[in-house]
């Protein structure tokens, strides 16, 4: 080390040295290669007349979209179409990972059963789902809700006012308000308001260890606020009746197939993977636990509920993340069925506008975003189950 | 809930084992050992029933045999004429039909040398020549142009050849550098670590969707002017930068489930980076993650159809093709897509047994010794 200093060439054999060159190098690397991709890009678009920035952001859009969750026309700005689309990308996602929360807690369930014949069952079913792309199931259910449904003419009424067609399924709807919202808002700070009460009122419980009833603070933070925005807000209850027309059918919610397509094969495809995951959380809690929990007592039910699901909780939660965010990145395969989904939207604009770069950009941002919010929620969620190591 | 997770799943023994002249009766014990598991057992015995009865009746049955889509419409069973007709063009795509035996020939060498490497027996350095050789004469056989054999553009390339390609060689480019992000990931210089980093999670927290429009769209803007790339190849980039990320991640993994005294070791011998990586540390890392690997590979397998999005006609896409011919428009669509999606589970099966397998072996040569 002493004589590293004596010679330009003896100093690159010091390792402290040569990290900091590696270093020089990779950074000098990626940042030519960047400038110089840049550089081609912006003279390129130059060439071809092509604008850029995001100016065209506050243009008219001028293309309809089958499925939106917020008004909107074709007069709409582009933002509003992307802002459409990517509303269309959060639902259908949440909707799917309910969906395959559900199934994949039974099938996992159904797993580990001791009948044989029900384990077998399950297997079948994971394996089946697991073994085949996603995007074949997908255009298998597109395919088979277009082909065996009926056309809107002769829609089948399955419920009073629920009529099922290969256009969709379309149900009454709440014609909806600001005072609607007022409620909605108020209600989910009801919710919140009833946890922050429960925590502190068992805080103070364990801290003071007497034990006084909660149960009539929590109610009353979780029903005072909608309850007080009804009062208040009076929205009034206007209903959307579907009515069979001659050729369509007019007013009511329409879900389209390609909603219900994407909804059926996401949730399904991620099942498997949940059940999987279930599966292995609950074989991960040791035998001994069982044992342990019928030796103080505890019945199956007892046990299941007090020592093993919260010790397995620890093992699912990490995967199941991942489960929720591909199934999130997954409901980009819309493009392939024609569901109105970000991509989708975000592709129609490029085409329209030529601004590529811009629409890739701001899809792959959105995507980002959303995918570190999922997995910073899903990493608080996990530190509060972990372990806590002493 | 209670009755279906007890401790029997767990091979818990409860005391009262049967005696000895009623193990028949014990034997049927998981079936009807309470109410309410034979009710479970008997719904499970209908539906097993319903499904069975249903796909013979529909595959043999009333299976339409012969005759045309007329026949096929009329009939409300399998379609098998349609199968026949379309069979080579649901394989092959639009390669022309008199050189069909090119990729028919390549599929089957890739299929064997996959065949042959997946075999403990046969591992070792002497198969990374043998999958050069094959690759290569796949790409000429394929392609064409020399040896008499007329070139074949990738544009009219098509089908399982396709689908196999994509994913091979989006695998194999895809695991070095997957190997080199986890190495600069798992690296102690700053600044190579970060690299390395947002390019992992910037690749794994967007959709392969938006990964094949970045290509297909942008990767000719970033060209200089004169260079077109292959669309093909196009679709290719990105599969091979969407793999390494998930790659690296894996094997980054298996990094740090190298005990700390085999880097330790590697250095008092004077190994210097590289050396003790590729000889001590890596060779330890990439064995530890064999299994998840296998995985990764099925994934990625499946994940070749979306290059359909991008207009390639993989497999899934001349399957679509078949059923979008004018004749058979809405005839055969369950056909089609239960045919295709046999082809994909049987590989996908195999390649899931074979990783439990290696699982299972790899464990064995780790029974005792693996101390943290």
């Amino acid at each position: 080390m002493a004589s590293s200093t004596s010679s330009p060439v003896r100093l690159l054999y010091d390792v402290r040295v040569r990290a900091i060159l590696y270093q020089v190098v990779a950074v000098a690397l990626v940042v030519g290669v960047g400038f110089y991709l840049f550089g081609t890009v912006s003279r390129k678009l130059a060439d071809q007349n092509i604008a850029t920035g995001f100016d065209y952001l506050s243009r008219p859009a001028g293309f309809v979209i089958s499925q939106s969750f917020i008004r909107y026309e074709s007069s709409d700005t582009y933002a509003r179409a992307l802002l459409v689309g990517l509303l269309n990308t959060v639902w259908v996602s949440i909707f799917a990972v309910m969906l395959s929360s559900v199934l994949g807690l039974i099938v996992g369930i159904a797993r580990l059963s001791r009948n044989p014949l029900l384990s077998f069952l399950a297997l079948i079913y994971v394996e089946a789902l697991r073994n085949v792309p996603l995007l074949l199931y997908l255009f298998l259910w597109y395919a088979l809700i277009v082909a065996v449904f009926p056309p809107v003419r002769e829609a089948w009424q399955i419920l009073p006012d629920v009529f099922l067609s290969n256009g969709g399924l379309i149900v009454p709807s709440l014609q909806w308000s600001s005072a609607h919202s007022g409620v909605l808002a108020s209600a989910v700070l009801g919710i919140v308001l009833a946890f922050v009460v429960a925590s502190a009122l068992r805080r103070r419980r364990v801290a003071s260890g007497q034990a006084r009833p909660a149960w009539p603070f929590v109610m009353l933070a979780l029903l005072g606020p909608p309850l007080l925005a009804i009062l208040l807000l009076q929205p009034d209850l206007v209903v959307n009746w579907p009515e069979r027309g001659r050729f369509r059918i007019t007013g009511g919610v329409q879900v389209t197939p390609e909603f219900t397509a994407l909804l059926v094969g996401l949730g399904l495809s991620a099942s498997a993977g949940v059940a999987e995951i279930v599966r292995a959380g609950i074989l991960s809690v040791g035998r001994g636990q069982w044992e342990a929990a019928r030796a103080v007592g505890l019945h199956d039910r007892q046990t299941m509920r007090l020592v093993v699901l919260p010790q397995a909780l620890r093992v699912i939660v990490p995967p199941l993340t991942s489960s929720y965010l591909s199934t999130f990145k997954n409901s980009s395969l819309a493009i392939a069925i024609g569901y109105p989904d970000l991509v989708m939207v975000s592709n129609t604009t490029m085409n329209q506008t030529g601004q590529a770069i811009e629409g890739i950009a701001i899809f792959m941002l959105v995507y980002l975003g959303m995918s570190i919010t999922i997995s910073l929620f899903m990493n608080w969620y996990n530190a509060r189950v972990a372990l806590v190591e002493r | 809930m209670a009755d279906l997770t007890n401790t029997a799943m767990l091979g818990i023994e409860r005391p009262d084992r049967p005696s000895q002249g009623r193990r028949w009766l014990s034997g049927l014990k998981p079936y009807v050992g309470s109410p309410l598991n034979a009710v479970i057992t008997f719904a499970c015995l209908w539906l097993i029933y319903r499904l069975v009865t249903g796909v013979w009746d529909w595959l043999v049955t009333r299976a339409v045999l012969e005759g045309g889509p007329q026949a096929c419409k009329a009939g409300n069973g399998a379609c098998w004429p349609f199968l026949a007709a379309k069979l080579r063009f649901m394989i092959f795509g639009f390669y022309p039909y008199e050189e069909h035996w090119r990729p028919a020939l390549a599929l089957v060498l890739f299929l064997a040398v996959m065949i042959v490497s997946m075999i403990p027996r046969f591992w070792s350095r002497n198969l990374l020549w043998l999958w050069l050789a094959v690759v290569l004469g796949c790409g000429v056989l394929m392609y064409g142009g020399v040896f008499g054999l007329p070139i074949v553009t990738t544009t009219s390339w098509g089908g399982l050849p396709l689908s196999f390609m994509l994913s091979s060689v989006g695998l194999a480019f895809g695991f070095v550098l997957g190997v080199l992000l986890a190495l600069a990931r798992s690296s102690k210089l700053p600044a190579i670590q970060v690299i390395a980093v947002i390019f992992i999670e910037m690749v794994r927290g967007v959709p392969l969707v938006s990964i094949l429009f970045m290509a297909s769209v942008m990767l000719p803007l970033f060209m200089p002017d004169g260079v077109t790339i292959d669309k093909l190849l196009r679709a290719q980039v990105a599969i091979i930068i969407f793999a390494g990320a998930y790659i690296a991640e894996t094997v980054r993994g298996g990094l740090q489930a190298v005990p700390k005294g085999q880097h330790e070791a590697a250095a008092s011998l004077g190994l210097g980076y590289w050396l003790s990586m590729r000889k001590i540390v890596l060779p330890q890392a990439l064995k530890i993650v064999i299994p998840p690997l296998v995985n990764i590979f099925i994934g990625f397998f499946q994940d070749t159809t979306l290059v359909t999005i991008i207009g390639l006609l993989d497999f899934l896409d001349t399957v679509r093709a078949s059923l979008r011919d004018p004749n058979w428009q809405g005839i055969a669509v369950m056909e089609g897509y239960v045919f295709a999606a046999l082809v994909y589970a049987l590989f996908s099966y195999s390649m899931g047994s074979y990783s439990r397998f290696i699982e299972r072996r790899l464990k064995t040569d780790h029974s005792h010794g693996r101390s943290g």
